[in-house]
């Protein structure tokens, strides 16, 4: 079987996304969601720079690949912030106590 | 070939970065990914982003991660998730074919939506709205920052603030 490099990026990008979505989905750490996270928008970045590849655009690519990844540093900031917070108000890491805000 | 070889290690890394049980263990599959993420975009012909990748995804998250499981410390504990695991991995697996056969049934056909310009202008010109987001998310990174580094208060200290 002959893949062509975009199918083969392509692949790979799924693969980056559904193992951050199998992580969301499956993991009740705090921490966790945001590797999760990070992993999925590290395929965005990569299904970014190929359109930009494919189309002959790097330049459009690689400037929106920019936003995104300082946009996902960020998250991963804020993210890790609120669960140092949450750990050390709540001692616990785990999403499920977190139903405080439902009381 | 090389692609190929790249794609099985990033598949594996990113494996690894979701089961392993330790956070800090977690972290560093997380940054090799994110290497070998660097190097695939450097194939795919943005040096530039490559570098950004390679420094931020894979230098300065990384810190993060480790500073902040040295602060909030490891639950090693194994929590059963709260959707059963058979669903997730069957809506995970749903998704990937509904992506890959929209994907295929395009015939890799892309169409290029603009005229083809500088780097410099499209950043500096054409997304200058962007340019405006990320100073603001820039902001909300040090506010980040200062709320990662802050101390509780203690009770006397609240009182006292009160």
């Amino acid at each position: 079987m002959n893949l062509s490099v975009p199918l083969i990026v392509v692949i790979i990008i799924f693969c980056l996304a559904g193992c951050g979505l199998y992580c969301l989905l499956a993991t009740r750490n705090l921490i966790k969601v945001i590797v999760a996270l990070q992993l999925i928008i590290k395929g965005a970045v990569v299904a970014f720079i190929l359109a930009g590849n494919v189309t002959g655009q790097m330049n459009t690519a690689q400037s929106l690949a920019l936003t995104v990844i300082v946009a996902d540093t960020i998250v991963a900031v804020v993210g890790l912030a609120l669960a140092v917070q949450i750990r050390l108000k709540t001692g616990t890491l785990d999403i499920k106590e977190l139903s405080t805000l439902k009381r | 070939m090389w692609y190929v070889l790249i794609g099985v290690g990033i598949l594996a890394f990113g494996l690894l970065a979701i089961l392993s049980r330790r956070l800090l263990i977690s972290a560093i599959w997380l940054a090799l990914t994110s290497a070998l993420v660097a190097v695939l975009i450097y194939l795919l012909g943005a040096p530039h982003i490559a570098v950004i990748e390679l420094s931020v995804g894979a230098g300065l998250v990384t810190v993060l991660f480790v500073f902040a499981i040295n602060i909030a410390g490891e639950d090693t504990q194994r929590l059963n998730p709260v959707i059963p695991k058979p669903v997730s991995i069957g809506a995970v697996i749903l998704a990937i074919g509904l992506g890959l056969l929209l994907v295929i049934r395009s015939g890799g056909q892309f169409q290029a939506l603009a005229i083809p310009a500088e780097q410099s202008a499209i950043l500096w010109q054409s997304r200058y709205i962007d340019l405006l987001i990320q100073v603001a998310l820039i902001f909300s990174g040090v506010l980040g920052v200062i709320g990662l580094l802050a101390e509780n208060l203690k009770p006397h200290q609240k009182e006292e603030g009160e």
